[in-house]
């Protein structure tokens, strides 16, 4: 089954918890962790392995936090 | 079900859809959490990056929360009086014509005190980008009642909302300069969510693209958040800005020029 499948790998120290990114993953993948980053923040996790790399997050992302990988082709 | 991958199969350079640009430094960005100001920051960079004119772009930093803008763009960038930047970037772009220039303002910079300065800058016509970022309020200072806060709304020296009898009207300023011959290109974005995002990116680009060609002034507001001056978590202050400030500033192309091949 031809499945695209991504990942998001997040700079936990720079994410500001400011949560804009969240309402736009169509997969609701992630979350606001209940940890906090040396800020005191609660740094943005992924929650869930549903993530289609669409990079929705990214782009609305004001800090520049998140990095999205997509694997082209899975058979 | 061996063929599903992991998170370590999927995070390989070979995969890789989308990073910070280089245009950006490493710096942490001063502002609050959620502000468009970053978003912006960003688009601005992709476009400068997509068109490979990082070593001949100057921008021109406000007076405002992005007064430290030079700390956060790899790039050649002076910092304005207050108000101040169209006149400087006329300095600039009539000095060394081959470069592309920008100023960065926020509503109070533009729309308050420089208002003569944007004025005559649009009316002339230089060929330069003015990236306006309107928030409708003076974010920086404490949220106090900028020229474009909304009839109504509340900010802390409009404590029970802006009475326009004795406060005056909110002013249009995109709308303004667009009447004006030495603009080209007049657009008004928004970057709180990813197809905004896209629209406000591209709406840059076209903004560069007419700036490279000098065919006149490019003006790009984007409407923006302050979710600290409005008291409000940055989701409930991206709803409310399109619940309030979008039907008063519509998004999208006020002026166009007339030959739009490129």
């Amino acid at each position: 089954m031809a499945k695209v499948k991504g990942s998001i790998v997040i700079k936990i120290e720079q994410c500001k918890g400011c949560e804009v990114c969240v309402p736009t993953c169509p997969h609701e993948v992630i979350a606001l962790s209940k940890n906090v980053n040396g800020k005191g923040y609660h740094y943005l996790e992924m929650v869930n392995d549903e993530c289609t790399g669409c990079t929705n997050c990214a782009v609305v992302c004001p800090d520049a936090v998140i990095t999205v990988y997509r694997v082209k082709k899975v058979l | 079900m061996e063929n599903i991958p992991t998170t370590a199969d999927i995070v390989k350079e070979e995969n890789l859809v989308y990073k910070k640009t280089k245009v950006l430094t490493d710096n942490i960005l001063s502002y609050c959490p959620g502000c468009g100001h970053g978003t912006a920051h960003r688009i601005i960079a992709e476009v400068i990056e997509e068109m490979g004119i990082q070593d001949k772009t100057i921008g021109i930093a406000p007076v405002g929360c992005s007064v430290l803008a030079y700390n956060f763009f790899d790039i050649d960038m002076q910092q304005a009086a207050h108000g101040r930047a169209p006149a400087l970037a006329t300095a600039i772009k009539r000095l060394l014509p081959d470069k592309f220039v920008f100023t960065y303002q926020g509503d109070g910079d533009l729309a308050a005190i420089g208002t003569a300065e944007t004025i005559h800058a649009c009316n002339r016509g230089d060929n330069f980008t003015i990236i306006f970022i309107n928030n409708g309020i003076y974010g920086m200072t404490g949220g106090q009642m900028a020229p474009t806060t909304l009839p109504g709304m509340k900010s802390s020296t409009s404590p029970y909302g802006r009475d326009t009898q004795t406060m005056g009207n909110p002013l249009k300023i995109t709308e303004l300069v667009a009447q004006l011959p030495g603009t080209c290109y007049v657009t008004r974005q928004a970057v709180h969510t990813p197809g905004n995002v896209r629209k406000a990116k591209k709406a840059l680009r076209l903004a560069f693209e007419y700036q490279g060609k000098n065919m006149g002034l490019s003006f790009v507001e984007i409407v923006s958040n302050c979710n600290s001056g409005w008291k409000m978590t940055p989701r409930n202050a991206n709803e409310w800005m399109e619940d309030n400030m979008f039907p008063f500033y519509p998004l999208g192309d006020i002026k166009t020029p007339a030959k739009l091949e490129l």
